[in-house]
């Protein structure tokens, strides 16, 4: 008996460790690393911008699982982020600041003062006013963005190149910009990883799960919620940031909220609260819409009654499915 | 008598027209077990979230350990040492029993802004839960998810959770009911450990479990006491006999 009981200390339910849980990262991550080698025989410069264009959103989605699927927090303004960040980068280039590491600092600050102030007015709402309240956000930012006359209003901002590493153009180099992303992306899942184990991470999935009880035993239910409302705000503004350089270019439509629509997507079609399978959707979503937008004109036609198809019938989404779709509470 | 650990005055709240905490005035001393009963509807379940914190009162003061909680949330109020179980049994069903308690242990020691560190690995969290656990019978299943165990062991299972807290006051909204007999047994044992420990308010409908297990009876109807004292005097008292206690008390 207390045998049982010390191995049921030394065993929580859910082991961090199954090497089921931690295949399917390490493929997923050493196929991205892998990558420029295999395109290195093909149409290098595509696949690696596309490479980089999918990993840029799969950290937003990363971020966006971080809230939804560990917090039940539906954003549908998770695309404003993307928009600060690379706005954040478009305007200090335009000011002539080209240093990444600010322009990426600037980026996160700004994401997160976002995140922290809207956060603080939705956090308090549930259910559909919260996903109504942060389209309402979203589009906030999307409007301010359109009347930014002095950068590009809605016709955008092109940006003059690059940011600098050190002060050298390392970024230029598309190769080196794709090792750049995987690392932030590698960095993004990491640490989304560990705060979701760690106490804080802990609070919030229990907090997901009942929120009463939780404020019963002590915790305050809207803080937790708000700081990792920040966090992810700041992750995705990240992302934001590399989409900006990837594509020397800035928009309003980054911001628009068929995109929070489709990290939501992403979220969902690679299965909620795995990390991971943010990732998963993300290339999968990407991967789709190019392939089925080169075969035809009305491509969303077949796209939408696809991924309906996989919601319904995917428990867990991709991650569901190459986990042989079982699936712990 | 001793300061009261807890002490209401002129607590009151309507729903609409229907007032369901009629000016209620009440107090636990340290060591009390007060009981609370009254027919269904007479308030006892709200009047328990008023002092919990998940509903605010419209009027009157509630004081807890000498501080004034009127205004405090329902989070703040039980970092202070108030710990509840609630009448429809309120558990994180995708987390292990072990994690259960261990989260009401993990609010009351340390940041939970932590962003490092595997929480379900923490030790000294696991060894305190773990303790909690046997107190209430519930060790040997620790690691089962809590969605999974049976009514009597979730109840159980609600103890363990108030006891992790450390708490000062124990506020119980009917822990027995919907239980076997058996287990309501065990629970009704279970309480009068606890009893003379923890400062306790104690809900339920269970006669035989309040009469014996009581310091103090108070008897809300319709959102008023009408009788409050020790248990013979409260079965005596003719108010109670002719509104609520009737034929059981006969
Ligand atoms: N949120 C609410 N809105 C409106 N009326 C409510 C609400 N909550 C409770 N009531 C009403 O208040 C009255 C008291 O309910 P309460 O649950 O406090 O009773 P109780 O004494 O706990 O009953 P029981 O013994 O059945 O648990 C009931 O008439 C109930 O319908
Ligand atoms: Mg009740």
């Amino acid at each position: 008996m207390s045998a049982d009981i010390a191995q049921a200390v030394r065993t929580p339910l859910r082991r961090p460790l199954d090497p089921r849980a931690l295949a399917v990262p390490l493929v997923v991550f050493a196929a991205l690393a892998l990558l420029p080698a295999a395109a290195a025989f093909g149409a290098t410069s595509y696949v690696l911008s596309l490479g980089a264009r999918v990993m840029i959103f799969a950290i937003a989605a990363i971020s966006l699982d971080l809230i939804l699927g560990y917090g039940a927090m539906v954003s549908f303004g998770h695309a404003a982020y993307l928009g600060i960040g690379a706005y954040a980068a478009g305007i200090l280039m335009a000011e002539g600041v080209d240093d990444a590491l600010l322009g990426a600092g600037a980026a996160i600050a700004a994401s997160g003062l976002f995140a922290l102030v809207t956060g603080y007015v939705s956090i308090r709402t549930k259910g559909v006013a919260f996903i109504m309240i942060t389209l309402a956000f979203g589009q906030m930012a999307y409007f301010v963005a359109n009347s930014l006359s002095e950068y590009g209003g809605s016709d955008g901002l092109t940006m003059a190149s690059r940011s600098t590493l050190l002060g050298l153009k390392l970024l230029k180099n598309d190769l080196t910009f794709y090792y750049v992303v995987l690392a932030c992306l590698a960095g993004s899942y990491l640490l989304c990883r560990a705060v979701v184990a760690a106490r804080f991470g802990r609070a919030l999935r229990a907090i997901r799960e009942n929120p009463v009880r939780m404020a019963a035993v002590g915790y305050d239910v809207e803080r937790i919620r708000l700081v990792a409302y920040v966090i992810a705000g700041m992750i995705a503004g990240l992302s934001g940031f590399l989409l900006a350089n990837q594509t020397e270019f800035v928009s309003p439509a980054y911001m628009a909220w068929q995109r929070s629509g489709e990290l939501i997507v992403m979220v969902i079609l690679g299965g909620m609260g795995s990390l991971v399978g943010a990732i998963l959707g993300a290339v999968a979503f990407l991967m789709l819409e190019e392939t089925l937008s080169h075969l035809m004109e009305h491509w969303k036609v077949v796209f939408g009654p696809l991924l309906v198809l996989v919601v319904l019938f995917v428990r867990g989404g991709l991650t569901g499915l190459l986990a042989g779709g079982k699936r712990h509470g | 008598m001793a300061e009261p650990i807890l002490g209401l005055s002129g607590v009151s709240k309507r729903f609409g027209a229907l007032v369901v905490s009629d000016d209620v005035s009440l107090t636990v001393a340290p060591g009390e077990l007060h009981a609370l009963i009254g027919p269904n509807g007479a308030g006892k379940t709200t009047l328990i979230h008023q002092i919990a914190g998940s509903l605010a009162s419209d009027a009157g003061r509630i004081g807890f350990c000498g501080r004034d909680i009127t205004a405090l949330p329902m989070h703040e109020r039980a970092r202070l040492g108030l710990a509840r179980s609630f009448q429809i049994t309120s558990v994180v069903p995708g987390f292990s029993a072990l994690e259960n308690v261990a989260l009401a242990v993990q609010a009351r020691s340390g940041s939970s802004f932590r962003f490092f560190g595997n929480a379900a690995r923490e030790a000294a969290l696991n060894a305190q839960a773990l303790e909690a656990l046997e107190t209430v019978a519930l060790a040997a299943r620790a690691d089962v998810p809590a969605g999974l165990l049976s009514h009597g062991e979730k109840r159980a299972l609600e103890l363990a959770i108030a006891l992790a807290m450390r708490p000062k006051l124990l506020l119980l909204d009917e822990p027995m009911a919907g239980t076997g007999r058996e287990e309501s047994l065990k629970l009704v044992a279970l309480l009068a450990s606890l009893k003379g420990r923890y400062a306790i308010l104690l809900v339920e409908h269970d006669m035989h479990a309040v009469f014996s297990l009581a310091d103090r009876i108070s008897v809300l109807i319709y959102g008023r006491i009408v009788a409050s004292g020790a248990p013979d005097a409260v079965r005596a008292d003719p108010t109670v006999r002719a509104a609520y206690l009737g034929e059981e008390a006969a």
